[in-house]
């Protein structure tokens, strides 16, 4: 951003409530979508070593596909999809709440 | 059935391959150099690659030769385990984006060294985080020159060390004289290549069962000789706490890895940042999907009685070779050929990479801001990162030749390990904790990175199978289990007891720096 930082201009923002706002929201949602992320894959895991009987049921009576094959491919498209919902939040709701914060302050 | 079923007749049609890409790669090496002159374009590319063109790049190298032939692999002799490895590399991203990617870009310049010693003691912290992106580094490449090795000997009859001293060669050559621009595109060409080369693949083994993944399971089942165990968890959950460790490295391993944190410095802001990860974590998803598919087309083509090499253990080469006997059976000799030029420019790509990351460390890190305290010439700094790439060239063939026989997934799992239990842990507290201090980072920092050292020692992998002892004092095949942990809280210690003025100092000037960081100013 080619904003000149004047001396007191951090001060300013760190003083704007929408400051603690984007922190705020940014973190909660950081720190939410990367404990959804670790429950899945670390659940995942967990039940491959100590329930492998239950991932190893067909997921339709008398079908080939497993339940372990099913949470597998799950985990990799449910952390390709957190991503995604992320990087839309960034784009629609951060950028334009930094780019307020940092015009306000000045 | 010997080798010679893959050789000599891929001979020509992978030599033209591979003849190609280091062709074109080296005339994008010479446009590179022309206009490499500045430290800010040696390191990152002048800072103008794109979000989508970095996502290309993370994902070439991040998609190892250790992923593609291993993961296939581990998939055609074991079925479903080989979802756990894919799975846990691939989590590992939506950390990076969630915690560390924006921030990272908005703090830095040139390594993630730059963001840990935003507000400590440059000296300390940047020798602790040279010492380690070196070692995470000098176990990476040593698993990438051995699989170059072997699939040289293997694809083209070159002897071993001629094959492991010809990749060192190259690679010096694109990182010395192409810095980071020529390594960007060696990269972005080797994701373009492999993605094509493991679609088709994909493709033409699903296309006689009318693209239904359920029938090719349903024929993978009666070819292999577990049966329906292969679709479920198998053997590598004997030793649930092992699986456990690895996973625990996969994921928060990549966020330490410093030739993964550097692409971020290479794109102008944040922003092109974090598309970058959603981008790269796209094409890594879909890569991984694809490498079971073909795992379990290996199954069905390879493994069954009707097979070409009979049985599914009688691969020339060993298992890692199962996704080029594969592309020979579906493609012919040409597309194997086509395939393991591919192969081969995935080591390179991620070598070159490995080489960069661990050039700067020694250049911008040490010699720079340590040794010379900031005071030196631009010109002199990019001349210390290309001698430092020298020196890391010829290490590194010393390494493919050292560890020769040693398991490539190992010594990159290895790596992952390491990252996550000092790298990793120091930059997410760097960023996100007001009370980390010098002290706490660096002797924090060491205690996680000699753990994971010392526990790998000690683990039944070395303690057992390679110094020869009866059982391993630590049970465990990889550390991260107890040194990532033991790093997190030996560094919250040693900050929280440190009250020396300038650890005042230094908790005073996080909120200066989490401004930055959240909001990019002066960035």
């Amino acid at each position: 951003m080619e904003i000149p930082v004047t001396d007191d201009l951090p001060q300013r923002i760190s003083r704007n409530p929408k400051y603690a706002e984007l922190v705020g929201m940014r973190a909660r949602l950081a720190w939410g979508l990367a404990a959804l992320v670790l429950a899945a894959y670390f659940g995942f895991i967990l039940l491959a070593a100590w329930a492998p009987a239950l991932l190893a049921r067909p997921v339709l009576p008398g079908g080939t596909l497993t339940v372990g094959l099913g949470l597998g491919v799950g985990v990799i498209l449910w952390s390709v999809a957190l991503t995604g919902l992320y990087v839309r939040r960034a784009n629609t709701v951060f950028d334009p709440l930094t780019h307020a914060l940092i015009e306000e302050s000045r | 059935m010997s080798a010679a079923w893959l050789h000599p007749a891929a001979d020509w049609s992978a030599v033209v391959s591979f003849l190609l890409f280091v062709g074109l790669t080296l005339a994008i090496t010479g446009w590179a150099a022309l206009r490499t002159r500045s430290a800010e374009e040696f390191y990152v590319a002048g800072a103008g690659v794109t979000g989508f063109q970095n996502g290309l790049a993370i994902a070439g190298d991040y998609m190892s030769a250790a992923s593609f032939l291993g993961i296939s692999a581990l998939v055609y002799g074991g079925g479903f385990d080989g979802l756990i490895y894919s799975v846990g590399w691939l989590v590992g991203w939506p950390i990076v984006l969630f915690l560390i990617a924006e921030r990272l870009r908005n703090l830095g310049r040139y390594t993630f060294a730059d963001v840990v010693s935003y507000r400590l003691n440059q000296g300390p912290v940047r020798s602790f985080a040279a010492a380690s992106s070196l070692v995470v580094v000098i176990f990476y490449l040593a698993g990438q020159m051995v699989g170059a090795g072997q699939l040289m000997r293997l694809l083209f009859g070159l002897d071993y060390g001629l094959a492991v001293a010809l990749v060192g060669l190259l690679m010096m050559v694109y990182v010395a004289f192409g810095g980071m621009r020529a390594t960007t595109w060696v990269q972005i060409i080797k994701a373009c290549l492999l993605l094509a080369g493991a679609s088709f693949i994909a493709l033409a083994v699903l296309a006689p069962f009318g693209f239904d993944v359920g029938a090719l399971f349903a024929q993978a089942v009666a070819a292999h000789g577990r049966h329906q165990a292969i679709l479920a968890p198998g053997l590598l959950i004997h030793h649930p706490l092992d699986v456990l460790s690895l996973a625990l490295a996969l994921m928060f391993g990549t966020a330490g890895l410093p030739h993964i944190l550097m692409r971020f410095f290479t794109v102008a802001d944040a922003r092109a940042a974090r598309k970058s990860v959603f981008y790269a974590t796209g094409f890594i998803g879909y890569f991984y999907l694809l490498t079971f598919i073909i795992g379990f087309g290996a199954i069905v083509l390879l493994g069954g009685s009707s097979g070409p090499v009979g049985g599914e253990t009688a691969l020339a080469g060993g298992f890692n070779m199962a996704a080029l006997y594969l592309a020979q059976v579906v493609g012919g000799d040409l597309f194997l050929g086509f395939v393991a030029a591919v192969a081969f420019a995935t080591i390179l790509a991620v070598v070159a990479g490995l080489t960069l990351a661990g050039a700067s460390a020694i250049s911008h890190d040490l010699y720079a801001n340590v040794l010379a305290r900031g005071r030196t010439s631009e010109q002199a700094e990019v001349r210390a990162a290309q001698l430092a790439v020298l020196g890391l060239g010829v290490l590194a063939v010393l390494l493919g030749l050292l560890f020769r026989h040693q398991n490539i997934a190992y010594l990159v799992g290895l790596a992952f390990a390491v990252a996550a239990s000092s790298n990793f842990p120091v930059l997410v507290l760097s960023m996100f904790w007001r009370g980390l201090t010098t002290r706490g980072a660096v002797v924090g920092g060491f205690i996680g990175l000699a753990a994971a050292l010392a526990l790998t020692v000690l683990g039944p992998e070395v303690w057992r199978d390679v110094l020869g002892h009866a059982a391993a004092p630590f049970p465990c095949r990889y550390p991260a289990i107890v040194s990532m942990p033991l790093a997190f809280l030996s560094i919250w210690f040693f900050s929280v007891i440190d009250r020396s003025a300038r650890a005042m100092a230094e908790r005073e000037a996080f909120t200066a720096q989490q401004i930055r960081s959240e909001t990019g100013l002066g960035a």
